[in-house]
């Protein structure tokens, strides 16, 4: 078990920088999700940690080892690759045992790492099987053997989770959270799906086009995002965010709908509350125009739009609804505690 | 962008092409220039001094009778064998193809004749047409036809052309069975829900859904037709009647070889080598994928 | 099939078996040659149906190279499928150990002159033996490789198109499956043995048939090289026994001579049909 420290970290693919001056830090024992968009750069930094990857500038420091020049195994981490990456002609237990032998550990303490491991994650029973004779989810926990065998101080995940189907992904979920939760192993874990990040991790690093844009527990993010970015990124379905202009006590939306809020700046900024914070209701401050119902089971996502503007926005209401229920004009009320303002140039948090 | 993973190091590569590297400096490209070096000379008759003539030896080639005719002959030979051969591979893989089962029992009886070699293959059909002991000359003999392949030149060549194509049919049936039964069978239903019968099938959709393995077999056997075929023609007329079966490369050898005219021999080395290099570059051009690198 | 007729059906299987019967006749006319006397042959009409000197004939031929009494210019000829065999088999190992290194150094490695060298292995795709055969022959006496395994196996081992067809092969390998390696600790030198290789082994097999019936149906090289009959190859030494001018020639050490030719490329192509339709079908596309 380690820490991971990452300063100042740059790179360029020819002349793109796809990663700019990114700094964080891991703890030990830690489970930190990198989450963002499809090209954000998150895989990118997981292969830089794990060495497959140059470092142009900056430094990464395992157990506050300078690692830069290292090769991958003499970082001794080990990676979970997204498409299992397992030797299609070995046995699950050769697969698993490879890097041991390479690394010369004697047989009987091989086989020893290796039943422990198969245990832990219940393949014991096909350690004689190859790949092509195992489903999706007995792959990955094969892959997730190999990685278990060689004791690393650190676990890097890169989307395992992308290729399995949605069932599937939510069992393995439970199950990579159990296993951290017994191994307790430093963890850097890739996905661009908000769920399992905010599911699996201790803190999240959300990230956009190669920059770090907010580091925080699943909850900070959630509740107090810092910006824009991460705002609209985190949650399902996505935060509500309204253009507004405010004069320091007053916001007035598009519409013409005045509330009574403070900000700490004037001028144009952007409103955003989450669909579930929105409430239908007839004391409410904002007109809203119904388009359609959606319904999910256990809520119900009301679409609709500012009155007399094309500004759109989501509500969720618990339960089940119809449309005659609510009928087509309706008022929104909501608690300012759960309100959310941003500058909108820099895309900063106000509040 | 560098998509592939790549190893660190320099040396190691470099040792791992050196076996192929030497192997083609020594046996291929220092022999192909020495070819290219050797047809600008001319050799005394003791072959102990060489003259240098320039393109002599060249100009004497494209004046010599002999040597135009061999190119006729190779042309005529590539393109008999091919068609025929292909057209057999054909037939045989449509028919092939129409069968739910059994068609890979036709496929193992079809596809041997290829681990036979064409001197093998050659040595098989002359013995069939031999004058004096031939079973097929015989019973045409009583028929009131006399075959000599040694004196006529007709005959001579065809026994090489059928000689050939029944050894090249396995190679071009292989080919057009895989091509056929990659043709989805949707498609064949579809037409045939639209009302076309086998034949018309076969012309509008099929036959044309073949055309690039056509277009390439064709290429390929013209190619391999100028060179494979030494052994066909070596063994079953030795090139003649009067060199009536001499293709380009069947002179290559005689000239070089048994007549020692090793400037002509070199020239048309040359010649030859140009033309494959023709023919190769637009077998990749217009039919390979790219070779990107 | 869409179309159910019965007709179709048996003009299908008889168009087949013509095509089966064209194939076979030569094949099937030799052997009854090798079963039957000299003298049969040579009273014509030839014989259809095989004759009772099987085991004479094959043991003479092999062990003699002909009938015990006559004169010939080539040897036994389990001596010539020995020779035959070393030069198919040292051709095709070869050719595949070469091409899967070179092979494995394009594809995995940046080094000078990578490109370069490409290019050159692919000009000798232009160059087949017959394109330079003279200069080549004096190369190889020139070596004191005449009358030589080395000198029938080492001229015709370096090959464009399995190098390329290797070379396709590794680019379709995941790159994931490089670094799984690279972080379970394998070098390139324990990838490519451990990993690369194992998981080329259909196309080794398929290359394999290829390249054997290639090696052993040589036919002009080992004539040109080989002036000692002790190294008389089993296709090229068929053409010594066929008589010319007066000569009678042994016909059915000829005939025997011919089929023994065949069995071991036949089974071969045959015992490994699966790999040797990919190993065509792959190699020339």
């Amino acid at each position: 078990m380690a820490t991971i420290n990452l300063k100042n970290l740059e790179k360029f693919y020819g002349k793109n920088k796809v990663i700019h001056g990114l700094s964080a830090d891991i703890k030990d024992g830690e489970f930190v999700v990198l989450v963002g968009p499809s090209g954000c750069g998150k895989s990118t930094l997981l292969r830089m940690i794990a060495g497959l990857e140059e470092v142009n500038s900056g430094e990464v420091l395992i157990d506050g080892k300078k690692v830069n020049d290292l090769e991958p195994m003499e970082r001794n981490i080990a990676m979970v690759f997204q498409n299992y990456a397992l030797y299609p002609h070995m046995s699950v237990y050769d697969n698993m045992a490879y890097g041991l032998k390479i690394a010369k550990i004697p047989k009987n303490e091989i086989d020893d790492r290796v039943k422990k491991a198969a245990n832990i994650l219940k393949i014991n029973d096909f350690l004689d099987r190859k790949p092509s004779q195992l489903s999706g989810g007995q792959r990955q926990r094969v892959a997730m053997g190999r990685a278990i065998v060689r004791s690393p101080v650190a676990f890097l995940y890169d989307e395992p989770l992308s290729n399995l189907d949605a069932a599937l992904r939510v069992q393995m979920r439970l199950e990579i959270k159990k296993l951290h939760t017994q191994l307790k192993t430093t963890s850097v874990f890739v996905t661009h799906d908000q769920i399992e990040a905010m599911t699996l991790g201790d803190r999240l690093v959300v990230m956009n086009l190669g920059k770090v844009m907010q580091v925080g527990t699943p909850i900070e993010v959630y509740s107090q995002p810092k910006n824009l970015f991460t705002a609209q990124f985190i949650g399902s379905p996505a935060m509500n965010i309204f253009q507004c202009e405010s004069d320091g006590s007053q916001i007035k939306f598009v519409n013409g709908n005045q509330i009574n809020l403070s900000s700490k700046k004037k001028g144009s900024i952007a409103f955003g509350i989450r669909p579930e914070d929105l409430k239908i209701s007839k004391e409410g401050n904002l007109n809203a125009h119904v388009d359609m119902l959606e319904m999910i089971g256990s809520d119900t996502l009301v679409h609709a739009n500012l009155e007399n503007s094309d500004q759109s926005l989501v509500i969720s209401v618990p339960g089940v609804l119809n449309k005659k229920d609510i009928g087509d004009k309706i008022k929104l009320s909501f608690d300012s505690t759960k309100v959310h303002l941003f500058d909108r140039e820099t895309g900063e948090r106000i509040n | 962008m560098e998509k592939r993973v790549i190893f660190k190091g320099w040396w190691l590569p470099l040792l791992l092409v050196s076996p192929q590297l030497i192997i083609s400096a020594v046996f291929f490209f220092y022999p192909s220039g020495e070819a290219i070096w050797n047809s600008l000379f001319l050799p005394d008759p003791f072959g102990l001094k060489s003259e240098f003539v320039g393109i002599d030896n060249f100009t004497f080639l494209f004046g010599d009778p002999y040597y135009r005719a061999s190119f006729i002959t190779t042309a005529i030979f590539s393109i008999s064998v091919s068609v025929l051969s292909m057209g057999l591979g054909l037939y045989f893989a449509v028919l092939a193809d129409r069968l739910i089962k059994g068609a890979g029992v036709y496929q193992t009886l079809l596809i041997w004749p290829y681990a036979v070699a064409p001197a093998v293959a050659g040595v098989l059909w002359m013995f069939m047409f031999n004058g004096r002991i031939g079973l097929v000359s015989w019973y045409l003999g009583l028929l009131g036809y006399d075959w000599n392949h040694a004196l006529h030149s007709g005959e001579a060549m065809s026994l090489v052309i059928v000689a050939s194509t029944w050894s090249r049919v396995s190679y071009n049936f292989i080919f057009f069975l895989a091509g056929l039964q990659a043709i989805p069978k949707s498609i064949i239903e579809a037409a045939a829900i639209d009302g076309a019968k086998f034949w018309k099938r076969f012309r509008t959709i099929v036959f044309p859904l073949l055309s690039p393995i056509s277009f390439f077999l064709l290429v390929v056997n013209i190619v391999y037709a100028f060179f494979e075929t030494f052994g066909v023609i070596h063994t079953i007329t030795s090139g003649g009647p009067e060199q009536a079966t001499t293709t380009l490369v069947y002179k290559v050898y005689a000239d070089g070889f048994v007549g020692q005219d090793l400037g002509s021999s070199a020239a048309q080395s040359v010649i030859l080598l140009i033309c494959v290099g023709l023919l190769t570059v637009f077998q990749f051009k217009y039919i390979e994928r790219k070779v990107h690198y | 099939m869409v179309e159910k007729k019965q007709a179709g059906y048996w003009l299908t299987h008889l168009g087949l078996i013509i095509g089966v019967l064209f194939i076979f006749f030569p094949v099937w006319l030799a052997f009854v040659g090798s079963t039957v006397t000299n003298d049969d042959i040579l009273q014509p009409p030839f014989p259809v149906l095989p004759g009772p000197h099987f085991i004479e004939n094959y043991k003479n031929t092999l062990l003699y190279g002909g009938p015990e009494d006559y004169v010939y210019n080539h040897i036994p000829i389990v001596k010539m499928l020995i020779n035959s065999t070393i030069m198919a088999l040292g051709i095709t190992i070869g050719k595949i150990i070469i091409s899967l290194l070179s092979a494995f150094a394009f594809v995995y490695f940046k080094f000078p002159f990578r490109r370069t060298f490409f290019w050159l292995i692919f000009i000798t795709l232009m160059l087949p033996v017959e394109v330079r055969i003279v200069p080549t022959y004096e190369v190889v006496a020139n070596l004191n490789m005449l009358n030589s395994y080395s000198g029938l196996i080492l001229p015709l081992i370096a090959s464009a198109t399995a190098t390329f067809l290797f070379r396709q092969f590794f680019l379709t390998v995941p790159n994931e499956m490089i670094e799984a390696a690279r972080m379970d600790g394998a070098g390139p030198i324990q990838f490519f043995k451990d990993i690369l290789i194992p998981i080329s082994r259909t196309n080794i097999a398929a290359l394999f048939v290829i390249m054997f019936v290639y090696g052993f149906n040589q036919y002009l090289w080992p004539l040109l090289i080989t002036t000692d009959t002790s190294m008389q190859t089993i296709v090229m030494g068929i053409k010594f026994m066929i008589p010319t001018g007066d000569d009678f020639g042994h016909w059915p050490t000829i005939f025997s001579t011919a089929i023994l030719s065949m069995i071991p490329t036949v089974l071969i192509v045959i015992g490994m049909q699966k790999f040797f339709v990919k190993g065509l079908l792959e190699s020339d596309k």
